[in-house]
Order: C-alpha cells, then structure tokens, then sequence
C-alpha cells in the first residue's frame, strides 16, 4: 500500500517536473531575448532604413517589409494549392495504391530539410526558370516547402467532417462538389486555414533557404516588385550574430530576433481569433 | 399484398462488397401509400437492400449487383437514369440522426437550395409545412434559427424526417430511425410515419419486431441476404408460412 502511494507521488513528480522544465526553458529564452534585445526597439529600430556602417543610425525595417512581402507571397503559392490539393486527395481520389503512395510521398515531402529546398530552389526557379535571386523565387521556394505541411493539415481538417453529413446531402440529391461546397468546406475551412498559417508562420523564420534564393543582408531600397532582391529578419539576425564587427550588433541582433517572435506571434494569434470565430458554430 | 400496384420492384436481386455477396436473388415488390417494413437479425443486409433503392451503395467503392431494381418500372441502375433525380424522389433517413451544423431552419431548407429553388418566400413556406408535417414545428417556431445541435435525440430525428420531406419524395427509406432513440420519441415517429404514409411511400428498417407489427402494411423477413418470407405484416405475424419465420418472432434467434 505504502509502496503504492509512494510510486504515485514519484510518477507525478516526474510529470510535473517534466512540465516545468520545459515551460521554464521557454520562458528562458523568452525573458532572455526580451532582456538583451528591449534595449534597442525604437521607432527608428522599426522603421529606419538599415544603415550599413553605424548600425545604431538605421533601422530594420527593410527587413521587416521584406519579410511580411515574403510572407504574402508563400501564402499566396501554398495556401490555395495546398488546400484544393487536399480537397482532391480526400475527396475526390479512389482509394487505391496509387493514391496511398501519393500521401505517403506528401508526408515524407514534409520532413525534408530546408535547406534541400534552397538548393532545389536555386537551381530550379533561380537558374533554370531564370527568375534571379527575387522575392518571387524565394516566396516559390518556401511555397514548395510549405505545400506538405498545408496539404497534410488540410486533410486532416477534412477527414474531421463526420462522414454522415455528407451521407445526408448526398441523399437529399446533392451533388459532389455541391456536398463539398456546402456541408466539408464551411466545416473543415478553419482547421486548413490554421494549419496553413501555423506552416507558414513555421516557414518565414527559415533562414536557409532563403539565403540562396534572394535574400540579401544590405539593400538600400525597399523591393517594389517580385523580382527585386530582399532583406529577411532571419537572415539579417543570422549576420548580425556572426559577422557584423560593430560592438553594438549582438544586443542588435536580440532586437531583431525579438521583432521576428513578434511577427510570429501576431500571426498565430490571428489564427487563434480565426479559430475561434469559425469555431463558434460548430457544434458536433 | 396489399395492392397490387407496384411503385418499386427488385427482380433476381443480388449484391456484393467486393468478393463477399450480401444479397441473394431477392424478388420483391413494393406497393406505393404503404409502409413496408424489413425485419431480420442484424447483418443480414437489411441496410444494404434499402441503400440500393436509393443507390447510396454508389459512395462505396467495389461493389457489384446483379438483377434488376425497377423504380416506376424503369430500372434505376442504368446509366442514364440520374441519381441524383433518383435521390430527389427516394429521401433517406439514417440510423444516427445526422442534421447538418447549421440551423433548423436552413437545414429543412437544405434539400431546396440543391433544387436551386431561389425565392425566399416559397422556401419559408415549404420549410414551414415541411415541419408541420413532421410534427416538429410547434416545439422550434420560435427556434428556428438556433443550431439542430440543440435539440433532442427524438428531435433531431424529426428534424431529418422534415428536411427528407421538403423536396417532396415519393418514397422516404427510414434505416432503423428509433434504434438510437427513447420509448417517448420512437412513439412520436411511429404515429408520424403512420400519418405520412397517405403521401408518401414509406419502407423502414428495424430491428424491432413490436415496432413492424405496430407501424407496417406489409413485412419482410430476411435471413443472411434472402427473403424468407414477405406477405401482409397481420399475416406474417400471426400465421407465419415458414418455420425460420416463427423462430424469428417467437425471438428464439435474432
Ligand atoms: N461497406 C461495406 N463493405 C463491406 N461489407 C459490408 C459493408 N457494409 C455492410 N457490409 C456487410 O454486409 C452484410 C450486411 O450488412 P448490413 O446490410 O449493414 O446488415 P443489417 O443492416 O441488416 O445489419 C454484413 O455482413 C456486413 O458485414
Ligand atoms: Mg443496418
């Protein structure tokens, strides 16, 4: 019986430390970047043009702005492909071998490294479709890393549609695609679009890739169209942290990485307030 | 029988998932303005039968039939035959009641707007009668905006029953209705099923024998995909013609 109790107690503490060890890691590193790298923010942080030669005279701001055009542009690739890709694998394919090594390959598609995109990027939109180092080369590079990611979130949106509902359209004389529109998109359009945002979220940290497909560290003006090279916030904090000789670029650095946890967050804090909105109605 | 008329017949029926055959040579006719029920220990093939007559069976990949189903004496499984035409004149109702997640209203008025019906006026109309019809409309009048989650098992039941008749079918197949139900509300179907039967044609599962002999004009038994007997429910019940049939209701298997 003692013994009992006693296993228990260890068992609990075990998960409770479990817990707390990895929410006070978070925490950590949170507070620690927030320490070294409050010092820095300011307007002329935020929305300073970047000044090469006296890093506390400029601004990050063309790293920013490139960073939301990146965003923009991943969404735009990914997002619609990804999820009418996943609507066609689950609705639409039979469910033979064919289809079964095609998810398969999607779900392998999702765990390739980023920088094995960079590479295919580079060579593949880059060089061969000759588009440059440009801010439409790398939205198309990260699109192709997202997709996976979108189309497996997507689907699992769509397999959380109850089977009887379409049952019960389908014998009210809807059609197909009619099924689809009405009764699986309304119901399953949250969980894409969450899934979708978290990858995409998850895709404009990387630093990688985007490295050999257009980002650069030192531009002087802002992109004005997909073809103009540009300045990430990953990258830039990458260059500051180890290759700027200015005293000042470390504590500049934490400031960039603290902007950039900002953008995330703000991200999947729309997404939150999307969930929760679309969420409401459903009731099942 | 009943009548002679005949709204829906099968001739030399057979079925399969794939390898496995689920129906055997059934024959069978229904009449139109009558209940029929389908009785028979479960996995028998009481769904699949009434799944055919609206080929919802279609949704499932691999299968295969042999013999005909003659609905208005044209077979319903050739090509041009639409099914989604079929579907609009033979409503379905399932097991589990299944309303869609949206309002009462909108889903009664579901099956309209598939009928690309526009007017807002008539759709009221039609939603208004539709749950009159199914003895619903008291209880939500004043709801009708509220999501069907919110109401009962019974109720939601009712409400699929509503949104079957709003395109107006010629014939509702009921798959075991009450099984997911309480005594109070399957009485409240039963008496409803009784009511629309003046219009519409109406063949029901179940695997309650109380509930054939109570609701139903004609039964059928079916044992592991044949019918073993289908003749006018007073007859089967009471002088059974086959020895497997009286087993069955004397409840001695099933
Ligand atoms: N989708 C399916 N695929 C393969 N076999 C099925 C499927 N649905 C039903 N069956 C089989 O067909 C037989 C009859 O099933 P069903 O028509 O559901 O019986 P009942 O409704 O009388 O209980 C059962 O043996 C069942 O296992
Ligand atoms: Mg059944």
């Amino acid at each position: 019986m003692v013994n009992e109790i006693l296993r228990q107690k260890i068992y609990f503490a075990l998960f409770r430390g479990a817990t707390i060890f990895s929410v006070a890691t978070l925490l950590f590193v949170l507070l620690y970047i927030l320490k070294e790298g409050s010092g820095v923010i300011s307007i002329k942080f935020l929305t300073g043009m970047w000044s090469h030669a006296d890093i506390t005279e400029g601004g990050i701001f063309p790293a920013i702005i490139g960073t939301f055009c990146l965003a923009i542009g991943v969404c735009i690739v990914s997002i619609p492909v990804g999820i009418c890709t996943a609507i066609y694998l689950n609705e639409y394919a039979k469910d033979n071998y064919f289809t079964r090594i095609i998810k398969l390959a999607i779900r392998n598609l999702a765990g390739v490294p980023s920088i094995v995109y960079g590479i295919f990027g580079l060579a593949f939109f880059v060089l061969f479709l000759n588009m440059g180092t440009s801010l439409i080369a790398a939205s198309l590079t990260l699109g192709c890393m997202t997709l996976p990611w979108i189309i497996t979130a997507s689907e699992e949106a769509l397999k959380a549609v109850p089977y009887s509902f379409r049952e019960g359209s389908y014998a009210l004389g809807a059609a197909k695609w009619e099924t689809i529109r009405k009764i699986v998109l309304p119901n399953s359009l949250s969980g894409m679009l969450t899934g979708s945002i978290l990858g995409i979220s998850r895709a404009i940290g990387e630093t990688a890739p985007i490295i050999m497909v257009g980002a650069t560290f030192y531009i002087s003006y802002l992109p004005t169209s997909p073809f103009d090279k540009f300045m990430a916030l990953p990258y830039h904090l990458y260059i500051l942290a180890t290759q700027h000789s200015s005293p000042y670029a470390r504590e500049y650095a934490m400031g960039t990485s603290l902007v950039l946890i900002a953008l995330v967050f703000i991200l999947n804090s729309g997404v939150f307030i999307l969930r929760y909105n679309l969420r409401k109605r459903k009731e099942w | 029988m009943k009548e002679n008329r005949t709204l829906i017949e099968f001739r030399n029926f057979d079925f399969w998932y794939s390898e496995k055959q689920v129906l055997f040579d059934v024959n069978m006719k229904i009449c139109p303005d009558c209940i029929t029920a389908l009785i028979g220990p479960s996995g028998c093939g009481k769904s699949t039968l009434i799944r055919c007559i609206n080929r919802m069976n279609d949704l499932i990949s691999c299968t295969r039939m042999k013999g005909r189903l003659l609905y208005k004496n044209k077979d319903i499984n050739q090509k041009h035959i639409g099914v989604v035409e079929l579907r609009k004149n033979i409503g379905m109702v399932f097991q589990k009641p299944n309303p869609f997640p949206m309002s009462i209203f909108e889903n009664v008025a579901y099956g309209l707007k598939v009928q690309n019906i526009k007017s807002r006026s008539k759709i009221k109309e039609t939603v208004e009668k539709s749950l009159k019809k199914a003895d619903l409309w008291d209880e939500v009048k004043d709801n009708l905006n509220l999501s069907a989650f919110s109401l009962s098992g019974g109720q939601q039941q009712r409400l699929c029953i509503a949104r079957a008749l709003a395109i107006r079918p010629d014939v509702i197949l009921l798959d075991e209705p009450c099984s997911a139900l309480d005594p109070i509300a399957t009485a409240k179907i039963e008496y409803l099923l009784k009511k629309l039967k003046k219009e519409t044609t109406i063949i029901i599962v179940t695997h309650n024998m109380q509930q054939a002999k109570r609701i139903s004009d004609n039964t059928c038994y079916l044992l592991n995909g044949k019918v073993i007997e289908y003749s006018k429910t007073d007859d089967i019940f009471h002088k059974p013609k086959y020895a497997l049939t009286k087993k069955y209701l004397n409840g001695d298997f099933g």
